[in-house]
């Protein structure tokens, strides 16, 4: 009796005369074909790593942050007082401080809203106002809270510029009217020492952290991060998106997304973000829709990969 | 005739209505047939098989991953050597995937109204990727600290960033062990039921097949 492979819907619309089901057939073993794939795989699996292993390496921590560039520290903590920071003029969602990027003139950065609010500011002044029995830090705290905000900007952009212009060195920096921020500064430095400051800033007022969102924030708003990112080639004009550390594969199918950060425009756009994944969007369109797109959907009749997959097919059926 | 009768009242019937559905997804005999076409004959079929195989392998090491918790891969070696494996049956998932995304391409295996097998691959392809992204984040390492702050550039750009917050591994983790493996898992169901379906895709420019072989 015949094998019927057409699907019972009668709705469908008229098929071409012939399918799969009218060809003959030979012996095949799905199921024994999927057991030894599955055994080959999870030997593959297992020889690869146990060979290559996998890459752990340690998260940074505020301490080895604060141990390995304590300058960075002072100088990312004076720039959060003075809202000059990456994440201070971010905009959303963590802030109102700018447009964010669009694609075509929409604004889907804005459009997502400010749900994630992150003052910039509280990332240095929350974990010191947790700080008890150091009298000059509360003290500075207190000067800062009890100033206007055009007073507290001049003393923060007054110690970023000296900052800058020491070389990064806060030993270094003349003398000037900085208020009370060099102290704030140094007591983040104290409590990023201490190790208490991840814990400050993850599960400030719960007893249960897991939001990193804030940590990361501040360690991206330094520069340790991305350096010591850097030396891995992790950049990201250096394909850094889908690398990983070490000689690890990281996410190779990640290359089309990554290429397109390289080239121009999007290598010297602003907007390159929201660019770069409107493209990728299209494309993956594109790519869903290759078989209803004539031209595309013709070149595998053009380049004749298949005469290869099929030779055995071709060989006894040769064209007429 | 019993069968006959159970159709005429399908329109009233819920679980006739979805018996019938269920018994249509795939013809009769084509779940699992023990033939296929002549011209299925090349490497190139099997790399379907190693996806959904290393699939498997992907799913099974992440699942005896969330058994020794969120940490357990940097404080124990035998959790570390399942890291290592879930993190190679990745690499050999996505490696094996491409392989047959390019075969079925230069096939043109969308022919005959397998537009939507296709169209679920690429959907396999991209949802992947997305739970992929996610473990790299979960990974609770140097690797996610910069991957977190470099992503979230691009996230934050079209606005998702304000929904899913790739800074919060805790949302994070739970997406990557959740509902994307499950949305994954459900397109992989679908993907399969699809190509049982429809049947194997003849050669292109096949002429059509001896009608003596019709209906043998
Ligand atoms: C999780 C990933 C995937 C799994 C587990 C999977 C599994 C399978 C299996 C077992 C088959 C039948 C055997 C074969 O022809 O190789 C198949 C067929 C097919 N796959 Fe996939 N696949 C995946 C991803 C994809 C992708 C990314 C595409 C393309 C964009 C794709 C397109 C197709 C097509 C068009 C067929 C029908 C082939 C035919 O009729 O000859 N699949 N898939």
């Amino acid at each position: 009796m015949a094998t019927v492979t057409r699907p019972a819907a009668g709705r469908r619309a008229p098929r071409t005369e012939w399918d799969s089901h009218d060809f003959p057939t030979r012996h095949y073993d799905l199921v024994k074909e999927f057991v030894i794939a599955l055994v080959v795989m999870t030997l593959l699996t297992a020889a690869l790593a146990a060979i290559f292993s996998s890459p752990d390496d340690k998260a940074i921590t505020m301490a080895r942050w604060a141990q390995a560039d304590p300058n960075d520290v002072i100088a990312t903590a004076a720039g959060e007082l003075a809202g000059t920071t990456t994440s201070a003029t971010y905009g959303a969602p963590y802030n109102h401080a700018a447009e964010g990027q669009s694609v075509l003139g929409v604004p889907l950065q804005k459009w997502g809203g400010v749900r994630i609010p992150v003052s910039s500011q509280d990332l240095v002044l929350q974990p010191l106002a947790g700080v008890r029995g150091d009298p000059a830090l509360s003290q500075a705290l207190g000067t800062w809270r009890g100033s206007t905000t055009d007073q507290q900007k001049s003393w923060a952009s007054a110690y970023v510029d000296a900052l800058d212009k020491a070389g990064g060195d806060p030993a270094k920096v003349a003398t000037g009217d900085f208020g009370p921020v060099p102290a704030l500064a140094a007591g983040l430095l104290s409590v990023a020492r201490s190790g208490a400051l991840e814990g400050a800033l993850t599960s400030a007022g719960t007893f249960y952290g897991g939001d990193q969102t804030r940590s990361v924030l501040l360690l991206a708003d330094g520069a340790y991060l991305e350096d010591t990112a850097v030396a891995q080639h992790l950049g990201g004009d250096q394909w850094g998106m889908m690398n990983e550390v070490g000689n690890y594969p990281g996410q190779p199918w990640m290359w089309l997304y990554t290429f397109w950060y390289q080239v121009k425009p999007f290598s010297t756009s602003d907007n390159a973000d929201a660019e770069v994944w409107a493209l990728m969007m299209l494309l993956t369109l594109l790519l869903m829709l290759v078989p209803f797109i004539p031209g595309l959907r013709d070149v595998p009749r053009w380049i004749p990969v298949h005469r290869l997959v099929w030779r055995d097919y071709y060989r006894r059926h040769p064209r007429t | 005739m019993s069968a006959r009768g159970s159709t005429a009242t399908a329109g009233r019937n819920w679980t006739v209505g979805l018996r019938t559905w269920v018994q249509g997804l795939v013809p009769s005999g084509q779940a699992l047939p023990d033939r296929q076409p002549v011209y299925v004959a090349s490497w190139i079929y099997v790399f379907g098989v190693l996806s959904l195989a290393s699939f498997v392998v992907v799913l099974a090491s992440g699942l005896v991953l969330t058994v020794g918790g969120s940490l357990w891969w940097h404080t124990s070696s035998l959790g570390h050597f399942v890291n290592s494996m879930h993190l190679w049956s990745v690499e050999l998932f996505f490696a094996t995937m491409v392989i047959h995304l390019w075969g079925k391409f230069w096939m043109a295996a969308w022919r005959g109204e397998r537009a939507l097998t296709w169209v679920t691959g690429v959907l396999l392809f991209v949802s992947s990727i997305g739970t992929a992204f996610t473990g790299y984040l979960s990974e609770s390492d140097f690797t996610s600290q910069w991957i977190a702050a470099e992503g979230k550039d691009g996230i934050n750009a079209i606005g998702v960033g304000a929904f899913f917050n790739i800074l919060n591994p805790a949302q994070m983790l739970l997406w990557h062990v959740a509902l994307l493996p499950l949305a994954v898992g459900a397109l992989v169901v679908w993907h399969v039921i699809l190509v049982r379906r429809h049947g194997v895709v003849p050669p292109l420019e096949a002429s059509a097949p001896e009608p003596a072989r019709v209906g043998e």
